[in-house]
């Protein structure tokens, strides 16, 4: 029986993916975005707090809410870094959809790769998944290491390759000030995606400083803490940009 | 009545039953339009609207910065006929679309000392006002009021009981309240045809033989004729004649308002509720239209004008009254929409025109607007409502799917969350019990853990049964002596309101009320549990982790020591879940075994209004680590911080209790923020309607939303001197009040609960 590594559950998500929606979040994570809000999900291996579960009692605890999910509802994967447990999400969105439950992935891309095993996987995953919610983190290579630790070559590879399999993706870009929000970069990024296909939404989420107490918590130094989050301006002038919702 | 009359009212109304008889039901479901369309329709406020509710905002204005009392009655005993008329504005009166106020002047608080002339001299003393000492002589030695005769009357257990707060917020200083007149009947009958059935009543009422039942009955009849009169005598005052039936919707909308004012001159009830009235008006003002002499502008400002009415009721209250039900309310609770016996729903027009008022005229707490929900309602509808509760966190929703198969389709909300058919039932108000302190009893053998007697010794207010002697709780121990507590709380309480209601009924009785419902009315007895969510919380501790007593040097348990995880209400988990339904079920039952005032039928409710706070003020620590005289959870809402996995579950745990065991109603109070929801407001619409759907299809009763963020909150306490906040209105349990109108302590217990917002 394969179990995933589960970080928590949140029972009332609605702006993750259509509808409102059952979130799972794993644990482990390979990135270490200068903006994370979930940096206690970092950990592959925490000491404490993370729970195994196997895909049917997750679901069983999904379809609790069923009652709201309406037509479009569902679960969605989020985390964490969803992909790290490939072997799990396979067998969770396999079970999901043999309940017919919508499936949903929030994913930075940051696995993903066209070599065996994972890609066989990855392909098969596709079958089961109706919609990715990706994360474009920097469309600068150097940038983009600089803020998260990792190359950002693979990932942009993913938005290739689902835009050739046209599976649909939400775009999200967090908007951090003098990170992520340089207009040029924005604009850059806005190319790219309009070279895509499926492409339902893009979203420009601010950052917030919600999360600063989690990395006090874990003792973690944050090169954000003076940081504030964008102006309304600002963001509007993201979202016109990015032509995001 | 004479017919001549009755073809011009009653022109073009379809049905035959209701005009023999008093049957305002079947003249609704004969006569009604279900409107399915959006609210594009509406129509903005008139000047005179402006005008108007400018005025009263004025004077809300000053009556806040006079400490919450505008003017205050001291010579005049309040009755039907005691002032002559009084308006909003004298320069402003032809602006008035309907007329009438409590006193002569507007916010004034009238002298109602039939509850108790204590209360109402404190009241008055409490903002500055001294009432004049003659009524102090005339309500002490000549006429007995129903605190005087409730006090004569109680044994020393209940007053114990009452000092230790394990039963409190009773109506023994007060009006029960709770009771709703049909005021529809004065607008589609008139006066004199009302009149007449009672007269008919009191003919036929006994065999001659006089029985206590009987001569209580015709003595009632009686003062129901007589206030039937005086209403007539009101009306007069501000120049209508209402003998008749009501020929518009102008004159529907006044003769009903009259009705309603006749139960606020003289009864000060905690709950003063208007009733399922917007159907009703719907027919007139639908008629109206149809034949020209009104146009949609008119229809909403008489809507708007009604409701400025409703907004501005008001009682004079003593300080410890108001730190039980915050915030200055008076429950005018009104319905709209909900599902008919045939299936057709009842959403019209005028549904969409009552909730309109909160954007003509801005948020506000009262009227109390409910929506009757049902997933079956229709979309367009079920979506301006969530664009309310978005815009204005001013309405709450009860579930017509479970009430309709128990109260029919035309019911009234009496209170917050309580039932009751409209003109065919009364209730008797009871407040509610304090299982927290019930469950500390059952540990420490009856004695109280906060009031002491004079020696300094904890005082014996419940059985001296044995007490707990072990370190380390047992549950089936724990369970077993809760159990025998709970008996005795059940039984004491049950005769404590029964002393009050019988009381009430003698000195307090509410004839303009109960003369606008049916002479043979059906009875409910209406009991209430607050710390529901900690006593459950409390179980589950003793039962799934290890729970250890710390006590005083008496060797009563003030403390506990909890090691280990437990499960805990509000997480659809079924291992609570399960104690919740049980505890509800056990109380109950218990409560359904003692004999109740008048064959009444008992109920309960989970609600505590803002006397959570209170209650919890007076209760020592629980097992499931509340600190020791801290605020309760309100309601049927799960402890703060105990919600682990988001709103939903939360709401599936509060969606099992079973309804058919808490009649009298199940109140949940949820704070959302908007960027929750969803990114803007089609969206959030589009949730809010999901969350209703989803949640009360499961068989839940009732929600409070509120969607705005925690940051608000602590601006609107920081600040309350914005304009943002002058009619900044929150959902509580149960009702809703201005924020600004809380107790700091208050505040912060709303504050604490988490909203639902998700990092």
């Amino acid at each position: 029986m394969i179990e995933g590594r589960i970080h928590s559950i949140e029972t009332f998500g609605s702006v993750d993916g259509p509808g409102i929606r059952f979130i799972i979040f794993v644990q482990g994570c390979q990135m270490r975005c200068q903006y994370c809000h979930n940096v206690d999900t970092w950990a592959v291996r925490p000491s404490q707090g993370c729970q195994w579960k196997t895909a049917d009692e997750l679901l069983d605890q999904a379809e609790r809410y069923r009652p709201y999910w309406g037509a479009e509802g569902g679960i969605t994967v989020s985390g964490g870094e969803p992909l790290l447990q490939i072997d799990f999400l396979l067998d969770l969105f396999k079970k999901a959809k043999a309940r017919n439950i919508g499936t949903c992935i929030d994913t930075a891309g940051q696995p993903f790769t066209r070599k065996a095993p994972f890609f066989d996987q990855f392909q098969e995953l596709m079958e089961y998944t109706d919609l990715l919610l990706l994360d474009m983190k920097h469309i600068d290579p150097e940038a983009h290491q600089k803020l998260t630790g990792q190359p950002n070559a693979n990932i942009i590879d993913l938005f290739r390759y689902l835009s050739g399999i046209h599976k649909p993706i939400w775009v999200r870009q967090v908007l951090v000030p003098g990170r992520t929000d340089q207009p040029d970069a924005l604009r850059r990024t806005r190319d790219f995606l309009d070279t895509l296909t499926d492409v339902e939404r893009v979203e420009v989420l601010p950052y917030h400083r919600m999360g600063l107490y989690k990395w006090e918590q874990l003792g973690i130094p944050n090169q954000l803490a003076d940081v504030e989050p964008p102006s309304q301006e600002e963001v509007d002038r993201a979202r016109q940009i990015l032509g995001a919702v | 009545m004479n017919s001549i009359n009755r073809n011009v009212a009653w022109r073009n109304f379809k049905g035959v039953k209701w005009t023999d008889d008093v049957n305002v039901r079947d003249f609704i479901q004969n006569n009604y339009t279900p409107y399915d369309g959006d609210e594009r329709f509406l129509a903005g406020p008139t000047e005179a609207t402006n005008k108007l509710w400018g005025k009263v905002q004025e004077l809300q204005k000053e009556e806040r910065a006079k400490g919450g009392v505008l003017d205050c009655e001291t010579e005049v005993v309040s009755s039907l006929t005691a002032y002559g008329p009084g308006y909003i504005d004298e320069s402003l009166k032809d602006l008035e679309q309907v007329v009438g106020l409590q006193t002569d002047k507007p916010l004034k608080r009238a002298f109602m000392p039939f509850g108790g002339i204590k209360m109402a001299e404190e009241a008055a003393e409490t903002y500055g006002y001294k009432v004049n000492p003659k009524f102090h002589k005339i309500f002490t030695e000549y006429h007995k009021t129903h605190n005087q005769a409730v006090f004569d009357t109680y044994t020393d257990e209940m007053r114990r009981a009452r000092h230790s707060h394990i039963v409190t917020g009773l109506p023994d200083t007060y009006g029960r309240g709770r009771i709703v007149g049909d005021y529809r009947r004065v607008a589609l009958y008139g006066i004199d045809f009302l009149i007449e059935k009672k007269q008919a009543d009191l003919a036929n009422c006994g065999c001659g033989v006089m029985m206590d039942d009987v001569i209580r009955q015709r003595e009632e009849l009686a003062d129901q004729i007589r206030a039937l009169k005086q209403m007539k005598e009101m009306a007069k005052i501000y120049g209508f004649d209402i003998s008749g039936p009501a020929r518009n919707a102008k004159e529907a909308v006044q003769w009903l308002y009259f009705g309603y004012l006749a139960a606020v001159k003289t009864q000060n009830g905690a709950a003063m509720s208007v009733g399922r009235i917007s159907t009703f008006l719907d027919i007139y003002i639908s008629r109206d239209l149809a034949e020209g002499s009104l146009t949609e502008e008119q229809a909403q400002e008489l809507i708007d004008h009604l409701t400025l009415k409703f907004r501005m009721v008001k009682f004079a209250r003593i300080p410890s009254y108001n730190q039980l039900f915050s915030g200055d309310p008076v429950w005018a609770t009104l319905e709209m929409a909900g599902i008919g016996m045939d299936g057709r729903h009842m959403v019209t027009r005028t549904d969409y025109r009552f909730l309109h008022t909160l954007e003509n005229m801005g948020p506000s707490p009262e009227p109390n607007l409910t929506v009757l929900y049902s997933s079956a309602l229709p979309d367009n509808f079920k979506k301006y409502a969530a664009h309310i509760s978005i815009t204005t966190s001013s309405i709450q929703y009860e579930n017509d799917d479970v009430m309709k198969p128990v109260w029919g389709d035309d019911y009234s909300i009496c209170c917050c969350v309580s039932a009751t058919q409209t003109g065919k039932e009364m209730q008797f108000f009871g407040a509610r019990a304090n299982l927290g302190k019930c469950l500390l009893y059952a540990i420490n053998g009856g004695k109280d853990e906060k009031f002491l007697n004079k020696d300094g010794t904890h005082m014996q207010v419940g059985p001296e049964y044995a007490p707990i002697t072990s370190e380390v709780l047992d549950y089936g121990e724990v369970l077993h002596k809760f159990d025998l507590m709970m008996d005795w709380l059940a039984g004491l309480y049950v005769n404590i309101l029964n002393v009050i209601q019988y009381m009430h009924d003698k000195y307090y009785y509410e004839a303009a009320e109960m003369a606008l419902i049916d002479t043979h009315v059906r009875r409910t007895f209406a009991t209430g549990i607050a710390g529901f969510s900690h006593v459950v919380d409390s179980l589950c501790a003793i039962k799934y982790a290890k729970v250890s007593t710390v006590r005083d040097e008496s060797g009563l348990v003030v403390d506990y020591k909890v090691e280990g995880d437990f499960p805990k209400y509000g997480n659809d988990d079924p291992r609570a879940d399960e104690i919740a339904v049980w505890l509800l079920k056990t109380f109950m039952t218990k409560l359904r075994k003692h004999h109740t005032y008048r064959n009444s039928e008992a109920t309960t409710s989970i609600l505590t209004i803002t006397s959570n706070v209170v209650y919890g003020g007076a209760t020592g620590a629980l097992p499931d680590g509340r600190k020791a005289f801290t605020p309760y959870a309100p309601g049927a809402n799960p402890s703060y911080g105990a919600e682990q996995s988001g709103l939903l579950a939360s709401l599936n745990s509060v969606a099992k209790l079973p309804y058919e065991y808490s009649l009298d109603g199940i109140s949940n109070t949820q704070t959302i923020s908007p960027e929750t929801l969803g990114h803007h407001e089609e969206e959030q619409k589009k949730t809010l309607v999901q969350v209703l759907d989803g949640y009360f299809n499961q068989g839940a009763h009732h929600l409070n939303v509120n969607v705005f963020g925690v940051e608000k909150l602590v601006d609107c306490m920081e600040h309350p001197e914005k304009p943002e906040y002058a009619n900044f209105t929150i959902r509580v349990s149960g009702y809703a009040v201005k924020f600004i109108d809380l107790t700091r302590q208050q505040q912060l217990d709303v504050i604490a609960r988490r909203a639902h917002k998700r990092l």
